[in-house]
């Protein structure tokens, strides 16, 4: 995809450096070179500003360490240090718990992107799988940073989510604690989450390589999901991806400051300010919003064991995904029927999100029902059947003739 | 083995597998330590028992202790409490156990359950529910008065700890 290299050495040092450890020419042929299709609209910028949040996340993680302690005794009034003593750490703690949430919010534009233009298809199926599993590793990691403050949300989280591995039979119990290092969630797991947390960007990061290594080998899907035929579809990523993405990256921030300095409460939970107390459970548990359709998901089956398999299943569907849909096109703007299922999916998602954060009884509980039956309806039945019965719209010749019809049209 | 043109396996096939098992069962020791460290400590085994004077738990009255970091509820139950478990259908509850099973000869009234809802362990909110037992908040759980479950996702009752009266007054737990 990305052909032969055009990067030349300008001088005496690169020429000599380039034929030991050619990384000039690698970042060259990947980040200046490297060929974009010249239809990218705005919903593409996700991945930079996805890139932007890890390392967001990675730097203020790098120094909220400095100052904070895992334990069980000093965690709560180590965190308040932070916000109250600490130079700028009010700021540097604000810019890591509001990052979770814009991290999330850019993660599920980006993946819902990739769904409405068919980005998982063939030949980018490793290229999705590597996604849902840094989309995993970043639910495992924000989970266990929400645990470290060890507020009363911290520790009752901790004490439901590792309760969902004694649904499993026999074993269930000796894994739990096993995770928990005692007999309730307490100091040895505080310490492992905190270990843990820090090791897990680090992973995600490596899957990004990864995700990124497999993307400039298959090369980018576009709008039209018609791929690149000739050097006339592209333009190179150096200037015009570079500066697209760095405006899609600035518009971002412009919301991410808006939480950070205006509302920097809002996306956490009050009950997190009470320091934790096994004794006692809060009257209203709800996990953190990015997590609220599965905990829609998992409250709705009646049964300990099948909530779980549900609740796990919604995330385990996504990784079979290529293979479920059934369309050669990959493109919804030439899918008619499936575009309509697409954005019922969307409504889908939202419900059972608003649906997990209510109390688990009455009317909320059928609703969640109806949506979690309709989310598994909708990868398992409607995918494969819709692309077999659709007829969709005439796809472009390439991607040049698409820009080209359309500004001949204005 | 492109030199070889004979499937037999020979000698050295063997070796190669036998080492490899070898190396397999040495790998897989050395990785033992590092997932059992996670399992409860000494010190954590250690804090197994906790001794509590029951004797103030006033008929109606439930006390909350500590153990094993879990809370115990301990519930002197009513003589007009313990008549409605008695006119209960045990055979229809979804993990049926009779009152009687869950307590000690000659302390009927004092129940003793480990505080933690058997669905994804929250702690449920005692004298609520529909059976004026427990109420779990979390997931919507309703247990009885003897810490039966009798709606809601919870599987199983609130489990009854190992236990002995020392004496008359006071309760070893664990």
């Amino acid at each position: 995809m990305s052909g032969h290299s055009t990067y030349t050495p300008s001088n005496g040092f690169t020429r000599w450096l380039d034929a030991r450890l050619p990384i000039i020419r690698l970042s060259y042929d990947s980040f200046v070179a490297y060929p974009t299709p010249r239809n990218l609209n705005y919903w593409w910028t996700f991945g930079g500003i996805l890139s932007m949040m890890l390392a967001v996340q990675l730097i203020t993680g790098i120094v909220l360490v400095m100052h904070y302690t895992p334990n069980t005794l000093m965690a709560f009034a180590s965190v308040e240090h932070i916000m109250r003593d600490v130079n700028w750490g009010w700021l540097i703690r604000y810019m890591h718990a509001n990052g979770a949430s814009m991290f999330f919010v850019a993660v599920y534009i980006h993946i819902l992107r990739g769904m409405y233009y068919g980005s998982y298809k063939a030949p980018r199926e490793i290229l999705w799988i590597l996604g849902v599993v840094i989309y995993l590793l970043m639910m495992a990691t924000a989970f266990m940073g929400y645990v470290l403050p060890w507020g009363q949300m911290s520790f009752w989280g901790a004490t439901v989510i590792t309760n969902l591995f004694s649904a499993i039979p026999l074993i269930g119990d000796p894994i739990v604690i096993w995770l928990w290092g005692g007999f309730s969630v307490d100091n040895p797991t505080l310490n492992r989450f905190f270990s843990l947390h820090y090791l897990l960007p680090f992973v995600i990061a490596a899957v990004v390589v990864l995700h990124v290594w497999a993307l400039h080998v298959v090369g980018q899907n576009n709008p039209t999901g018609v791929e690149v035929k000739s050097e006339q579809d592209t333009v190179a990523f150096t200037p015009y991806a570079t500066l697209k993405d760095a405006f899609g990256m600035s518009a971002f921030l412009v919301l991410f400051c808006w939480f950070l300095f205006y509302t920097p409460n809002y996306m956490g939970h009050p009950d997190n300010y009470i320091p934790a107390n096994p004794m006692v459970t809060p009257a209203h548990i709800v996990p953190e919003w990015y997590f609220l359709p599965f905990y829609a998901i998992l409250r709705s089956i009646p049964d300990k064991l099948g909530g779980v398999i549900a609740m796990f299943g919604a995330i385990a569907v996504l990784f079979v995904l290529p293979w479920l849909d059934t369309s050669k096109v990959k493109s919804s703007t030439y899918r008619p029927l499936y575009k309509q299922f697409f954005w019922i999916l969307v409504v889908v998602g939202l419900g059972l999100g608003y649906l997990g954060s209510q109390p688990a009884e009455g009317g909320y509980v059928i609703a969640s029902r109806i949506l979690t039956a309709w989310y598994f309806f909708h990868f398992l039945v409607i995918l494969p059947v819709v692309g077999l019965i659709e007829k969709p719209k005439p796809v472009p010749e390439s991607i040049t003739a698409a820009v080209l019809a359309k500004n001949a049209a204005h | 083995m492109a030199t070889m043109d004979t499937a037999e396996p020979s000698r050295r096939d063997f070796l190669y597998i036998a080492t490899g098992a070898v190396a397999a069962v040495g790998a897989a020791s050395a990785v033992w330590p590092f997932i059992d460290q996670m399992n409860p400590d000494a010190s954590a085994l250690a804090m197994a028992s906790t001794e509590v004077d029951v004797s103030a738990v006033a008929p109606g009255q439930i006390i909350t202790v500590k153990w094993r970091g879990k809370p115990v509820f301990i519930r002197n139950r009513t003589p007009d409490e313990m008549k409605k478990l008695d006119a209960m259908d045990v055979k229809s509850l979804k993990d049926p156990q009779s009152d009687a099973d869950r307590v000690k000869k000659g302390h009927e009234n004092l129940l003793v359950v480990v505080g933690v809802c058997t669905h994804l362990g929250c702690v449920p909110l005692g004298h609520a529910g529909d059976h004026d037992g427990w109420f779990c908040p979390c997931h919507g759980s309703h247990y009885d008065a003897s810490g039966r479950i009798h709606a809601g996702p919870a599987p199983l009752n609130l489990p009854v700890p190992p236990y002995e009266f020392i004496s008359d007054k006071v309760v070893k737990i664990g």
